[in-house]
Formats: C-alpha cells, structure tokens, sequence
C-alpha cells in the first residue's frame, strides 16, 4: 500500500489534491482512500490531508503516521510543523518551492533520505502562469507522477477533467504537465550529476 | 457502475435513487454534503417529483418529515450532533405515530465543550427513541443501507436513522459500485402507507392515549422491532441476490469461528480493527471482530451466537456513558448473560481521537494477557487529567476545564495527528 501524506495551507486545495489523486489511482484501476484531517480550518491554517492506493480495498481508517510520499504545498511550513515525520527511509517528498532543500533549510533531510526521491519544484509560480492564481495542488500532482512515476500523468489530467471543467480544468492540465516536464528535467539533470 | 466519489455525494447518489418525494433539511456538519448533493439534484431537475424544503432548524427539519411522511410522501433528512439533540422530541414523535422517515445521522460528538469531530454519541442519545438504527463500516455500506433502509421503513412503517461516520466517512473518497436505477426500483416498491392524512377520507393521527392503552402501544412499537430483526437479515440477503455484494444485516462476524478473542465494534473503525487483526493472526493469536451493523433492534441472539465460543469478549466503543461506562458493552453482556467469560470495555475515538492500529495491538494485547481495566480509555492523556485534577484540589476557582486543557495540551496546529 502507498501512503500519500499532503501538507498546506487553507485555501490551497490541499484536500482536493488528495481527492484528485485518489480518482487519478481509481482510473488506473486500483483502490484508493482520501481524506483530510478534519480540522475546522480556517484559510491559511496549515491542513495535512492523506491518500492511500493499494490492489486491494482499503479497511484502514487512520492518518497516515508513515507516508511514503511527503508533498508539501507550502515551504513555510517546513518550519512550523514536523511535516517529515513518520516518513519512510525510501520516501519521496516533493515541495513547493523555487529553492533547493539546502536552501530552504532542511539540507540535512536530503542527507537522511534518497536524494533522487527528494526534489522542490516552484508549483505556485507554474500555477500562476497557467491559471492566474497562486493554486500549487493539481500542479505538484503533474510533479508527483514525474517523481515517482507511480501515477501517470494522464491518470492526474483525467482526475483534474472528472473535477474541474473548461478554463479551469484546461489550466490545471497544462500546469500539471509543466510541473511533470520540469520535474523530469531536474532529475535527468541529477542523473548525469551523479553518474559524473 | 464503479465510481471514486465521497462518502456524502455517494449517500445522497443512493437516496435520490430511492425516489424521495420530500427532502427537508438544515445544515451541520459533517452531514451538510450529503442535502447539498441532494438539493443540486432537485434543482437540475435530474431528481423529479421532491420537493426539497429549506427549513429554519432541526427541529423544524424532523416536524416537515412527519407532515410529509404522515401525507403519504417518501421522506427523507439528514443531520449530527446538536441537530440530532434539537430534534428529539420530533425524533420520538416520528417513530411514536409509526412514520417511515429515513434518516442519516452522519455521527459526531456532542458538546460542550465543541467538537465536531466524530464519535456515536449522538445517536446513541436517541438509543431509545423507538428508530431502527443501522450502522454502516465503509461508504459501499452507506450507500445501501439507505436503500435497504426506505424498503424496511415502509414495510414496517417505522423511522429508520442510518449512522455514517461524520467525517471518516461523510469525506472520505472511496471506491463505491453505484446501482443503477433499474436495480433500485426492482428493490424498492413504491410507497404505501399504512396510515394517510388525506382530505377526502379525515382521520386523526397522534391522539392522546392515556393509561389504559399507553402501554400496550409502547409494546407494538418494540413488536415491530422484534418483527424488524427478522426483516433486516432477510432484506440484506435479498438486496445481495440483486446487487450481488453484502451489506448490512445484522452482524457479521470476521475470523470469529475458531476465536479466543473476539473484538465487538460498529461503524468504519471495523476496518482498521480487521486489519490489526489479520496482522495479530500472523503472530498465531485466535481472535476475530463482530461488527453490530443493526444496534436497534439489538440482535441479542445474533451477538450471543457469534460470541458464545470466544473466552473474552472486547467491546470497543466510540460512546460513552458519563458515571457508568459503556453503552454498547450494556447490551452485548446483556446478551452473553451466564455464559461466564471475560468482557472489558473499552471507549475509544471520542471527538475524533484517531484510533490507530498501533493502540489497538496494545489494548488488544493487553486483553489478552487479562491485564486490561474492565473499563479502558483507549490513548487518555492522563497527564493533563491529573494535572486538572489537582487545579481544582488546590484552589476552588480553578477555572473553565476545557480552556485549562487546552492550555496544558499547547499548540496542536503543529502537530501532524
């Protein structure tokens, strides 16, 4: 079972990514639960919502204590809330940020973790080209299936079509695919990096 | 059809399919979703003949259903919490006059202080109120329980309240097998009501009934309860001849046969406790769960029967009676009377605390090396109880509970769960 932990902020669509992801599994045939947290949160508040994907049906109901996927929507968060916990020793983690992990502050999870399974990739500033408003969710999606290659690409546009329509859903799609290219860049990038 | 959707939009999918002629409602959370749906699908003209009627509170929500339902419509609400509580006295007076209302509670705690998360003590408040109440594990058992539901009101003509987690379910997305309206209205006949306000033929419905008759209609009332235990596992049989799945009926036991330990539990924390228990099966520990899926009636004979061969008994609840201890735990000994074995309660999950896999194999384990308190608070913070405890031995204004509580707790925004 994959384990799929998201961290925002109010207002960011955080629970809708998790949402999105589990009809973009569902698509690919497999079973997926998503749910948030729960909180009655306010706009800004930090939210952490969850998606589980498995082959089989999905009995359990707890929050997702040790994810093997960390997204994190907001970089500010990064030292607010201890979004690492629990996660992984293989995990991936995808945030939301022009910077790299050094630069944010949080070097030494790079050190920790695989440091092709790690990466940041600038979702707000994808998000506003294509859709006019700073909404990073469906993009780190894109950036997800790049990093991971767990989910495809199609599967996260078709989950954005089942959601959103017209201008909106077109916009989500194509900053989704920006999001997948960029992320697909930088990893080849690192690729030659560590086979030099 | 095969659908990823949220618990709520699956719900209200389930019930426009039921045909409902009056839905009338109020908003609370965690229902609020599932008459959204239902109200778009009016409004869009793809649910015909309903009227869809905003109201002013819950209990004006309950007092149209029985205007309605007492007319001769199909009738259907939804509410939580502090909206179950506003509505009680329509609550009782809708299974007093014998009216086939179905209702969703979607459950959450009761305040103060204010929480609204989930637990059951909201429709365990209504426990003796006369309605059926069905208890759905997962979304696909939602989604069907309420088309059970309308055929078993009817039949019986009697309310039924079915209870979804609020929250773990109402907004959980899930995969869930949609019928189609065929199969629906093979299922579920149209209404005929047993009793009808009608213009043309004048009767009275609620009449005072005093001492020489009180009883004896407070009896009929459980007769259809009893006739209803017969109904609900047959109905759930019949409903799985035409939608070819499982749901609902009374209990249904999961790796009980050859059990030492047999957990009893209602609602979605059946599947974390299944998959805790197919993991503690792995260690070679004989134990299995028992998920009540209708808790009124009580299957007395259901639980005895699945029960009688296991040497402990867990009950695990997400309700709680303040100076006794369990609420389902009462009935389930109630059932097991003489048959001598060891029963512990134990309350956990109330107003949303998370019941992980990892407490139950400790409580779990604990029950079966019978080190477990006969009642058990599943992951209480002891620390900040006795902390309080020892404010209020010190000095008598010691101040409000919840707000010193919190203060000890400090921020939990930073927190991931």
């Amino acid at each position: 079972m994959l384990q799929i932990r998201i961290h925002g902020r109010g207002g960011q669509g955080v629970v809708t990514a998790t949402e999105l992801l589990s009809v973009a599994a569902f698509e690919q045939g497999r079973h997926a639960q998503a749910f948030p947290s729960f909180g009655s949160e306010r706009t800004g508040a930090p939210v952490v919502a969850f998606c589980r994907i498995s082959d089989q049906e999905i009995r359990l109901r707890e929050p997702i204590l040790a994810p093997d996927v960390l997204i994190v929507q907001d970089p500010t968060l990064l030292h607010q809330v201890d979004v690492f916990q629990g996660l992984q020793p293989d995990g991936y983690v995808l945030i939301n940020s022009k910077r790299s992990f050094d630069e944010l502050g949080v070097g030494d999870i790079a050190q920790r973790f695989r440091r092709e399974r790690l990466t940041t990739v600038p979702a707000t500033e994808i998000a506003l080209k294509h859709l006019g408003r700073p909404l990073p969710n469906a993009v780190l999606l894109g950036g997800f299936a790049a990093l991971s290659g767990l989910i495809t690409l199609e599967a996260v546009s078709h989950a954005i079509r089942d959601k959103f329509s017209g201008k909106v859903a077109d916009g989500n799609i194509a900053a989704a695919a920006e999001a997948y290219e960029y992320i697909q860049r930088e990893m080849e990038e690192l690729k030659h990096a560590q086979a030099n | 059809m095969l659908k990823q959707i949220e618990g709520s939009q699956a719900v209200a999918e389930a019930v426009a399919l039921c045909r409902p002629e009056v839905i009338c409602a109020y908003p609370i959370s965690p229902q609020t979703h599932i008459v959204e749906g239902l109200g778009e699908r009016v409004k869009d003209g793809s649910l015909e003949n309903c009227e869809f009627i905003n109201v002013e509170s819950e209990f004006a929500a309950m007092s149209v259903a029985i205007g309605s339902s007492a007319a001769g419509a199909r009738t259907y609400t939804a509410t939580a919490s502090q909206g179950l509580l506003f509505m009680a006295e329509a609550v009782y007076n809708a299974s007093g006059l014998g009216l086939p209302i179905v209702m969703t509670v979607a459950n959450r705690a009761i305040g103060a202080p204010i929480n609204i998360w989930n637990d059951h003590s909201d429709s365990m408040s209504q426990r003796d109120c006369g309605w059926i109440q069905l208890f759905a594990a997962h979304n696909q058992e939602a989604l069907d329980l309420h088309i059970q539901a309308f055929r078993l009101a009817e039949e019986l003509s009697m309310p039924v309240m079915v209870c979804m987690d609020g929250f773990i379910l109402t907004h959980a997305y899930e995969r869930v097998d949609m019928p189609t309206q065929a199969q629906v209205d093979a299922f579920l006949p149209p209404y005929e009501p047993r009793q009808v306000l009608d213009v043309k033929e004048p009767v009275s419905i609620g009449a005072m009934v005093g001492p020489e008759a009180f009883m004896e209609v407070r009896y009929l009332a459980h007769a259809k309860q009893l006739m209803a235990l017969e109904r609900i596992p047959e109905l759930a049989q019949e409903f799985a001849s035409v939608f070819g799945r499982t749901t609902g009926g009374l209990v249904r036991a999961y790796k009980t046969e050859d059990a030492e330990t047999i957990v009893v539990a209602l609602g979605s924390v059946i599947g974390t406790i299944k998959d805790t228990i197919d993991e503690m099966r792995n260690d070679g520990i004989k134990i299995g769960v028992l998920g009540i899926h209708s808790f009124r009636p009580f299957p007395l004979a259901a639980v005895r029967e699945a029960l009688q061969h296991a040497k402990r008994i867990v009950v695990l609840e997400k309700s709680f009676s303040v100076g006794l201890g369990g609420v389902v735990s009462n009935d389930v000994r109630l059932a097991l009377h003489r048959l001598g074995q060891l029963g512990y309660t134990v309350i956990a999950g109330l107003g949303g605390r998370a019941i992980t896999k990892a407490s139950l194999h400790r409580t779990l384990r604990d029950a079966i090396a019978d080190k477990l308190e006969p009642l058990t608070f599943m992951d209480l913070d002891w620390r900040i109880v006795n902390r309080q405890l020892e404010r209020e031995a010190q000095m008598r204004r010691s101040g409000p509970i919840a707000e010193n509580l919190l203060r000890d707790v400090g921020t939990v925004s930073s927190k991931v769960s």
